[in-house]
């Protein structure tokens, strides 16, 4: 794995020289999730930018953290020009100095004209980093399984009304949120409750109940995988992943919105990115009202402007609405969380901490 | 012979079922004989020997040891001594320790132990090497010691597998006459492997001569070199001086015998295998030579040249072109009215009939 | 020779009853042997160059960056440089002088205007949170503030944006955090945290990881090894003693794992494990088990164990062969003539022979699957985690580099405690490892 990162990195490396050398051709390198994900924004961002302006763009894949920007950043060698990264990352690695500021009155306004800080979602702009979607961790189930599913957040943790096992990300973030929504806990209680001891303690113990039916997964591709194998009877995953499997491949699943814990991902530019002014060209470019709704065309996630919204259509050639399917949908928030990135980045140390004991116990 | 200690019946012996290494292997020995074993390599000598210790079972045929078969019984269970190729002494135990295990194996007392150990190591005069490990002594030391260990429980059967194969030669020869001394002392039976064959003419009672797996002649060492009954082990012990021939007439044991380069000479007939007409090797060995004999003094004389003269101090090694073999050696005394010989000289050679074999015929 | 030479080689020969030796040309032989050597040593040296050069920018600078990084934390002092020299000398009673909270504030706001990596706010926010968990937006919030506090008293005016500031465990922590050098991370690793008082104290039970994790990996790293000398030992002693085609044909079998992918073979166990994979299926096929009762043998312990083992299991045959094959067959043949039974000729001449391929089979495999990372991350699950994929979630996830450090530096050094255990038993000189 190493080593085909270096082997790519080095091509990267070679390429970015040579294409320097050449001509003055410009290049850029984009980081994001991969899989489906990165297939939308490679159409709905990437292509219309390279043939607007000719700039190569070359797409990498991670897996989130803020690991290898710190690497990059402290090195002095910063190679990925523009990154996509979950909201507490996002956070975190401006607030550490990792981050180029970003100015947001040179956003392009809404499509109506609005201005572009009163164009975006509430809470989806920050100093270092612009939001471009909302994502959301739902549970999910085969249908062609289970006829008589699960609906609720409780439902995925009685095991004795839906035996079976059940995937679970591995880490504290969510499930945590998710177990006490499960023990009855209100959505927007839920991190009061978490900020205290006795909460922590009532959230472990909900998970207790279902630990020994847990399979953990790490990787976003491994959900959906997992509930096509068999493998599990219910699992967490991104709405996205599920949705894409479903519309894609046709894949029975079914998603459970309620009790879902919502995220942002956001674009951030390293701190000393080589092609500096390019990531904050493409930045503008792919978080204007027109390129968002398009993405939304090829997965399930929701626009960060509101001017989007009413451009979101039709799955990519196909007759599914994708509207239903945000996670911002109204139906879909009824009962749903917004990942609180302060909670998170205070103690997430500590509960990951508690939570590693505790699954290694 | 009803008394053999050890006995091998019609034994065959085939690894791969196609080729048979043994082939109806027929030998007594008696207890306390020293038998050798000799022959090239591949002729079926070790595997003998590793049927009789057990580690190669026989494709067909019986053993016998003491007049009972072994066939079926395990190595461990037949009381036979070895010494093998390359000692075999256990690397990770000490000298006393390796001849102890013997001895532990058939747990005797501690003090029985301690004392056939030092009798042992005293026997072959290592008596205070016990506590050294067999990597810190020479390779005749470590000899010493698998002739030891192989003694130390007692056995009355010893079997050496080439055990100074890995020996320079003058310890080797000092070697040889030790376990000559130690079989004579102790009167144990003795069953020897190697392919040197001064090694067996030294220290054998009999010698078995392999090849191709068939024992070609079973004899004393005197009855070996002075009558081998045939071409292989005329060729095999000893320096030999071969012609070849065409047999033109039979008298009693003796024959008339053409020489293919020319001449005719009379010899010996061995085995009656010489008939009129048919071809024969002579075989003579090269001290039995005459240069210039005094007329009558040899049945047969022939001419030959000299090609070359090696000065050995006692002897002259003469090697001469006779009857067409330019192999041909005589030994020349260096004896005080012996006149001297040049390269090139034209001489007389002769031999008594008796002292030139006619056997079987062996490609030219 | 002339006859020079001659007389002057004669005068070094009678110089040799008096003193040092000298050589012809009246240069002691010492040196002068030392002179002719010098360049064959120089040679010699010259070939190591490039692997004493990899070694030292690949394995001793970041061993010892490792090392260093483990005791070392500058964040305090880079983000709060004054507060840090002003601190440093408080006596740690109640609270921290007025003086003290001065140099703080101003620091604050300093620092909250520095983007340079490493002097944020952030940073020291991070650092802290380490000690005292949920502090950090303290700190993040405090510091978009603290540029309005522009005159005392600056000890009210900080309670005043927030009551946590009124805390004497958190200026003792920060005193302590403001030092560059600390154990703090050391204590972390081993389950350990400082109290309100600044006394060491072990962390609460629920909170306790890396030393359960620890002994778990030596246990199961023991476990692993155990398993792979028992698989090892009778193929090894089949290949060595097989004819040399079909062994070569078996080595092939057996290094095949080793030409094929790490995240391949994995991938493959989790095919054969999983609860729809191969050998459950034919268990419920042959009806050893009912379909709902389907045995969980991967993302957990049996999991690990199970792939680490195959994965391993070269490191182990490899050795014991090498070790094998220069034990000839008569030695046991000697033994077995010498009275001996299969079993007590095995006992104690054959395997007293192979202990310096078993020596250095189970030090091989007991050393890489202590430090294992990649099979355990893959099919662990929850319960086959070892401290290698710890020290890879500091490193790459939480970015606590410093607790990456320390826990590496501690994993090291119970590497080196077997070793030297091993070499107190075994003898390094014994080991052999091909």
């Amino acid at each position: 794995m190493k080593l085909t990162k270096l082997l790519a990195s080095t091509a990267i490396g070679a390429a970015v020289a040579f294409g320097a050398s050449a001509a003055s051709a410009k290049e850029l390198t984009v980081v994001s999730w991969g899989g489906a994900y990165t297939k939308s924004q490679v159409e709905a961002y990437h292509k219309p930018y390279i043939a607007k302006t000719g700039v190569k763009i070359k797409s990498e894949d991670y897996n989130g953290g803020i690991a290898e920007i710190k690497a990059q950043v402290e090195a002095g060698n910063v190679t990925w020009d523009i990154v996509d990264v979950e909201l507490s990352d996002a956070i975190r690695a401006c607030d550490e100095g990792l981050l180029e500021t970003i100015d947001h009155s040179a956003l392009p306004a809404g499509a109506d004209g609005t201005p572009a800080k009163d164009d975006f979602l509430a809470g989806t702009l920050y100093d270092c980093a612009v939001a471009n979607i909302v994502w959301s961790t739902i549970f999910a189930y085969d249908s062609s399984k289970m006829a008589n599913g699960p609906k609720t957040m409780a439902d995925f943790f009685d095991v004795a009304k839906f035996p079976g096992k059940r995937g679970l990300r591995k880490g504290a973030k969510v499930n945590l949120e998710f177990a006490l929504i499960a023990d009855g806990v209100a959505a927007k209680d839920v991190y009061g409750v978490l900020a205290t001891p006795e909460g922590v303690d009532r959230a472990f113990k909900k998970l207790d109940t279902i630990k020994k039916d847990v399979v953990w997964w790490e990787a976003g591709a491994q959900p959906p995988q997992m509930l096509a194998d068999g493998e599990v009877a219910m699992t967490t995953a991104y709405n996205g992943r599920i949705f894409n499997a479903v519309a894609g491949e046709g894949k029975p699943f079914e998603i459970v919105w309620d009790g879902q814990v919502w995220d942002l991902d956001l674009w951030v530019i390293p701190k000393g990115a080589k092609n500096k002014d390019t990531a904050m060209d493409f930045l503008k470019f792919s978080t204007a009202t027109e390129q968002l709704a398009k993405q939304a065309s090829y997965i399930s996630y929701g626009p960060a402007r509101k001017s989007s919204a009413p451009l979101v259509g039709k799955y990519d050639g196909k007759d599914i609405d994708m509207g239903p399917q945000m996670p911002t949908n109204p139906a879909n928030l009824a009962n749903a969380v917004q990942n609180n990135f302060e909670f998170w980045a205070d103690n997430a140390d500590q509960l990951n901490e508690r939570f590693n004991a505790w699954l290694a116990k | 012979m009803e008394d053999a200690f050890v006995r091998f019946d019609k034994v065959q012996k085939s690894y791969d079922g196609e080729i048979l290494v043994v082939k109806d292997l027929n030998l007594d020995i008696p207890k306390g004989e020293f038998l050798t074993m000799l022959g090239p390599s591949g002729s079926g000598k070790t595997t003998s020997l590793m049927m009789l210790a057990g580690f190669e079972p026989a494709t067909h045929g019986d053993i016998y040891l003491g007049g009972e078969s072994i066939n079926n019984v395990p190595p461990n269970k037949r009381g036979i001594g070895m010494v093998f190729q390359n000692y075999a002494l256990f690397p990770h135990m000490t000298v006393a320790e390796n001849l102890a295990f013997p001895l532990k194996v058939r747990k005797l007392g501690a003090a029985d132990i301690e004392a056939k150990v030092q009798r042992a190591l005293d026997m072959v005069e290592l008596g205070q090497m016990g506590g050294r490990r067999p990597a810190q002594l020479s390779g005749g030391q470590q000899q010493r010691v698998a002739v030891a260990r192989a003694l130390v429980f007692d056995p009355s059967l010893i079997l050496m597998d080439e055990p100074l194969g890995a020996l320079d030669k003058q310890l080797r020869e000092q070697m040889q006459y030790e376990i000559k001394h130690i079989h004579e002392n102790l009167g144990v039976t003795v069953v020897y492997v190697t392919h040197d064959q001064s090694e067996a003419l030294t220290m054998s009672d009999r010698i078995a001569v392999f090849n191709d797996g068939v024992i070609q002649q079973l004899s004393t060492p005197d009855d070996l070199y002075e009558r081998p009954q045939n071409s292989f082990v005329a060729q095999f012990i000893g320096e030999n001086n071969r012609l070849h021939g065409k047999v033109a007439g039979v008298s009693g044991d003796e024959c008339k015998v053409e020489l293919d380069g020319g001449g005719e000479v009379v010899a010996k007939t061995v085995n009656n295998t010489a008939s009129v007409g048919e071809r024969t090797t002579l075989s003579l060995r090269p001290e039995r030579v005459e240069i210039e004999p005094k007329k009558g003094q040899t049945d047969n004389t022939v001419t030959g040249e000299i090609k070359e003269l090696i000065y050995l101090g006692d002897h002259i090694r003469t090697r001469m072109e006779v009857a067409g073999n330019d192999e041909f050696i005589v030994k020349v005394p260096n004896s005080a009215g012996n006149k001297p010989l040049a390269e090139g000289a034209q001489v007389k050679v002769g031999w008594k009939a008796e002292d030139c074999r006619a056997l079987d015929p062996m490609a030219v | 020779m002339s006859d020079a030479a001659m007389g002057m080689n004669q005068a070094a020969n009678s110089g040799a009853s008096s003193g040092p030796l000298i050589a012809a040309d009246g240069i002691p032989l010492k040196q002068k042997l030392a002179k002719t050597t010098r360049r064959m040593k120089i040679q010699a040296f010259m070939l190591t160059v490039p692997l004493v050069l990899f070694l030292l920018v690949s394995f001793v600078l970041p061993i010892g960056q490792m090392l260093y990084r483990s005791v070392h934390n500058p964040t305090g002092s880079n983000v709060m440089p004054n507060f840090a020299v002003a601190i440093k000398d408080w006596d740690g009673q109640g609270l921290p002088s007025e003086e003290i909270f001065e140099v703080f504030v101003k620091d604050m706001t300093a620092a909250k205007k520095n983007r340079e990596v490493g002097k944020t706010i952030g940073n020291l926010a991070t650092r802290v949170n380490y000690e005292i968990p949920g502090s950090r937006s303290l700190f993040t919030k405090t510091a978009r503030k603290t540029k309005n506090i522009t005159e005392g008293p600056y000890k009210e005016a900080l309670f005043a944006i927030d009551k946590r500031w009124d805390s004497p465990q958190l200026w003792l922590t920060l005193q302590r955090v403001t030092n560059d050098y600390t154990i703090a991370f050391y204590l972390a690793a081993t389950d350990r945290k400082f109290d309100e008082k600044g006394n060491i104290v072990l962390a609460d039970e629920l909170y306790q990881i890396y030393l359960p994790i620890l002994w778990k990996t030596i246990w199961l790293s023991a476990l692993i090894t155990g398993l792979c000398f028992i698989i090892a030992y009778p193929v090894a002693y089949l290949l060595s003693t097989l004819p040399l085609r079909t062994s070569n044909l078996l080595m092939i079998l057996v290094l095949l794992p080793f030409w094929t992918s790490l995240l391949v073979r994995t991938s493959a166990w989790i095919a054969m494990l999983q609860t729809e994979g191969i050998i459950n299926n034919v268990f419920v096929y042959l009806g050893f088990i009912s379909d709902e009762n389907r045995i969980q043998m991967i993302y957990n312990m049996t999991g690990t164990v199970i792939s680490m083992v195959h994965i391993l299991l070269p490191f182990m045959i490899l050795p014991l062969y090498s070790v094998m094959k220069t034990i000839p067959p008569s030695y046991m043949r000697a033994a077995r003539s010498m009275g001996a039974s299969g079993t007590y000729a095995f006992t104690k001449v054959y395997f007293p022979q192979t202990i310096p391929g078993i020596a250095a089979g189970t030090l091989l495999v007991f050393i890489l699957a202590i430090g294992y990372y990649i099979t355990p991350a893959l099919v662990g699950g929850s319960d086959g985690l070892l401290i290698s994929n710890l020290i890879a979630d500091h490193i790459k996830k939480t970015l606590n580099w410093s607790l990456g450090a320390a826990l590496g530096t501690i994993l090291l050094v119970v590497v080196l405690i077997f070793y030297w255990l091993y070499n107190k038993l075994v003898g390094v000189d014994n080991l052999k490892f091909g």
